[in-house]
């Protein structure tokens, strides 16, 4: 699947022979302007419409991907020709105007593998916006979902269990609630520590869209990996990319004062080490501290993540299964902590 | 902003005026309670809003699943009343978000609508500056349990906040709660049954007035807590309010800070500076009308402030108070003292002058590292120093004024 992606987006850039302007079947005009169409389609950011091959751009992944109900999502940036991407100084990566990444989501045993949802993160003259598509009964089409909606869905997630939710779709705004830096919306996963270019294409198509590749080196370790990294280093990068979104100084959760960036000194208070509720509510589950060194049975962080209840649950969109695994990494980056430390 | 999809609603939404002129003339976006998928339909109205317009929430009750959001400034979410017959947004069976409703904008204007048993909070607006809600019941209706949400009403990080004839009932943390915001008013409301009446925390210069704080564990509270963006509260005046009854058990989660809030309590000032506290009416507080303490918790944050300071009480009225003090050792002492402990209590850390013609209890811990238990309780005169000059009323922005008008 990598593999047809990049080739395929080499091919078809060859094809365009490199002129500068639009991507082939991109219609970069629509994408720039102000307009959000009701179809997915009018953008003709995938080859016939098929979600799973897009028209040009290419593929990533992500060392620590943000947890959505056990769904694969495939992830594309499509770049407008003769425009770069560049990979700054402090490790965010800065998109050119008329980048749309875009993300499918979807289950393999749902609708045959056909993705649910796809979302669009387009960055243009007005800052980036978001918008969400749905896609159609017959799978040809996605439809604009500005107001979200709730599809009913039933999968299994990899230890085997079935799962029947309600799966969230965000609605425009509740993609900017994790998408918000100082109130604007902004990427999340795209950060170089986080990010890897499919490893299929060659330097050349790097080349093509990144102004610097080569500085895109995660440092961060692939979070379910424990060849990777420690359990603490792992349950870190956990915490950035599922978490720090709203959590750190400029986002939707900055009032908590509760700040879970890679970059974040992990010893600190500010951390969630012996720090007390603020405005958690029920959501503290009884308990005095977001992380009680070595007793994650007392670390509301922990309750909150192994809870789907609306007013509990973290993070509180997006969200309607327990991520097992994710939770079983924090518990046990908990139960190793010193208990002396607080 | 061009939206080809709107002929597809033009069942459930009624634009009243032009829409494609930029920018668009003020226009009503109408929303029917009945209409199916009346959630996605008034999420939709919220996002397709521009600043100016008005979403008019049609009359009966809202059958909601889903957290709303609004993030477009000077927008107005006006309904046909927060009582019987009103606009009633339930949120009996909410799935997912962490509040019935988030606003993000500045200049936003909420007004006549009712917000019943959200999972999480009630209504949240955040780094939304200049907002103002006006004749908003936001209530759990099951009354006190400790599931119900934290706050009812809940602005924070904002600047200028207006908070006029709300009601709010049941909250398990605070009914009102204003927190890391500055220029606040919160007036003519009632806030019931919530363990914190209204609270105002970590936050700078505000005004809580002709209020009825009743029937809640503490009526009002002004705290200032550690480890926090913003904090150092300072400047706030409580005064001609009725708080009297509070006397609702402590049904908070342990572990938040309102969990330690004595059944009983009338006003409560922990570890801020500047506060003033007069011509209230107070009756029936069992614990105390007024108690001023310091932040006696550990913490870890060299900038944190955790004394009361400069702290003003005059001219109130005191029913009675002090007959169930329910703070640990409260009992012993009411009963060494004759059954009950004067209407005061200081804990005995910061400063505070006390004019009233009341007794003061000081527990003699001037040291917030002391432990409680080795209280020195014994009765105090604080009415001996100078009070610091008299703060100015809050003045808000004529916008704000005009639109409770």
């Amino acid at each position: 699947m990598k593999r047809v992606f990049a080739a395929l987006a080499a091919a078809l850039l060859c094809a365009s022979g490199g002129a500068a302007g639009s991507l082939p079947g991109v219609d970069q005009a629509l994408v720039e302007s102000d307009a959000m169409p009701p179809k997915l389609s009018a953008f003709g950011l995938f080859r016939g419409n098929d979600p799973k091959v897009p028209a040009a751009g290419i593929g990533y992944t992500l060392r620590a991907p943000l947890f959505s109900d056990y769904t694969d999502k495939h992830r594309f940036v499509s770049i407008p020709v003769g425009k770069k991407a560049k990979v700054a100084a402090d490790g965010t990566i800065e998109f050119p105007m008329g980048t749309v990444l875009v993300k499918s989501f979807g289950w393999p045993d749902v609708n045959e593998g056909r993705p649910v949802e796809t979302r669009l993160l387009i960055h243009r003259a007005s800052g980036w916006v978001a918008l969400p598509y749905i896609w159609d009964a017959d799978g040809k089409d996605a439809t604009l979902a500005l107001g979200g909606r709730r599809v009913p869905v039933t999968f299994q997630s990899p230890d085997g269990a079935t799962h029947s939710i309600r799966y969230a779709v965000p609605n425009k705004n509740q993609c900017k609630e994790c998408h918000s830096l100082n109130g604007q919306i902004v990427p999340i996963g795209p950060k170089a520590r986080n990010f890897i270019l499919d490893l299929a294409a060659s330097d050349k198509l790097r080349a093509l869209y990144f102004a610097n590749p080569e500085a895109l080196k995660p440092v961060m370790p692939q979070w379910d990996d424990p060849k990777a990294g420690s359990v603490e280093t792992r349950a870190r990068a956990y915490l950035d990319v599922n978490c720090a979104h709203c959590h750190n100084p400029a986002g939707s959760a900055s009032n908590s004062g509760l700040f879970l960036r890679w970059t974040d000194d992990p010893a600190g208070v500010n951390y969630g080490i012996g720090k007390r509720p603020t405005a958690a509510g029920r959501g503290s589950g009884g308990m005095e501290f977001a992380i009680a060194p070595g007793d994650p049975a007392h670390s509301f962080l922990i309750y909150r993540l192994e809870s789907t209840e609306p007013g509990i649950a973290m993070p509180e969109v997006g969200r309607s299964t327990v991520h097992k695994e994710g939770a079983a990494l924090l518990r046990q980056w908990i139960a190793e902590m010193p208990k002396a430390s607080h | 902003m061009r939206f080809h999809g709107l002929s597809h609603h033009a069942a459930t939404l009624c634009i009243v005026a032009a829409l494609a002129a930029q920018p668009a003339a003020a226009k009503v976006i109408s929303v029917s309670a009945t209409t199916p998928d009346a959630n996605e339909k008034l999420q939709e109205a919220l996002i397709l809003a521009q600043p100016g317009d008005t979403v008019q929430l049609g009359a009966g009750t809202w059958t909601l699943t889903d957290g709303l959001s609004l993030d477009v400034a000077n927008v107005t979410l006006r309904g046909a009343g927060a009582g019987e017959g009103g606009s009633i947004l339930d949120f009996a069976g909410q799935q997912g978000a962490g509040e019935g409703l988030l606003v993000t904008s500045d200049d936003v204007l909420l007004t006549e609508f009712a917000v019943l048993n959200t999972k999480g909070d009630g209504i949240k607006s955040k780094g939304a500056d200049r907002i103002v809600y006006h004749k908003l019941r936001v209530e759990w209706t099951a009354g006190p349990k400790a599931t119900n949400g934290a706050y009812g009403i809940y602005p924070v990080e904002s600047t200028d906040v207006l908070i006029d004839s709300v009601y709010v009932r049941g909250a398990s943390d605070a009914g009102i709660y204003v927190g890391q915001s500055k220029n606040i008013v919160v007036r003519d409301s009632v806030a019931t049954e919530n363990v914190a009446g209204i609270e105002i925390e970590n936050s700078y210069d505000a005004d809580v007035h002709d209020n009825v704080a009743t029937k809640n564990t503490g009526g009002i509270l002004v705290f200032d807590l550690p480890s926090l963006p913003m904090q150092g509260g300072h400047n706030v005046r409580v005064f001609e309010n009725v708080v009297n009854d509070n006397s609702t058990p402590n049904f908070a989660p342990k572990g938040n800070i309102v969990a330690s809030v004595p059944t009983g309590t009338g006003v409560l000032v922990m570890a801020n500076r500047n506060v003033e506290i007069f011509d209230n009416v107070f009756d029936n507080n069992g614990t105390a009308n007024v108690m001023i303490v310091g932040y006696r918790y550990e913490h870890k944050d060299p900038k944190y402030q955790p004394l009361p300071r400069a702290i003003v009480v005059r001219g109130n009225q005191h029913g009675k108070a002090g007959y169930a003090p329910k703070f640990p050792g409260g009992d012993q002492i009411a009963a060494a003292m004759g059954g009950s402990i004067p209407p005061i209590l200081w804990d005995g850390a910061g400063d505070a002058i006390v004019l009233d013609k009341v007794g003061v209890l000081s527990l003699n811990l001037p040291d917030v590292k002391t432990p409680q238990g080795e209280a020195k309780p014994a009765p105090a005169d604080l009415s001996k120093g100078t009070p610091p000059a008299a703060l100015p009323a809050i003045k808000l922005p004529e916008s704000m004024e005009a639109k409770v008008k």
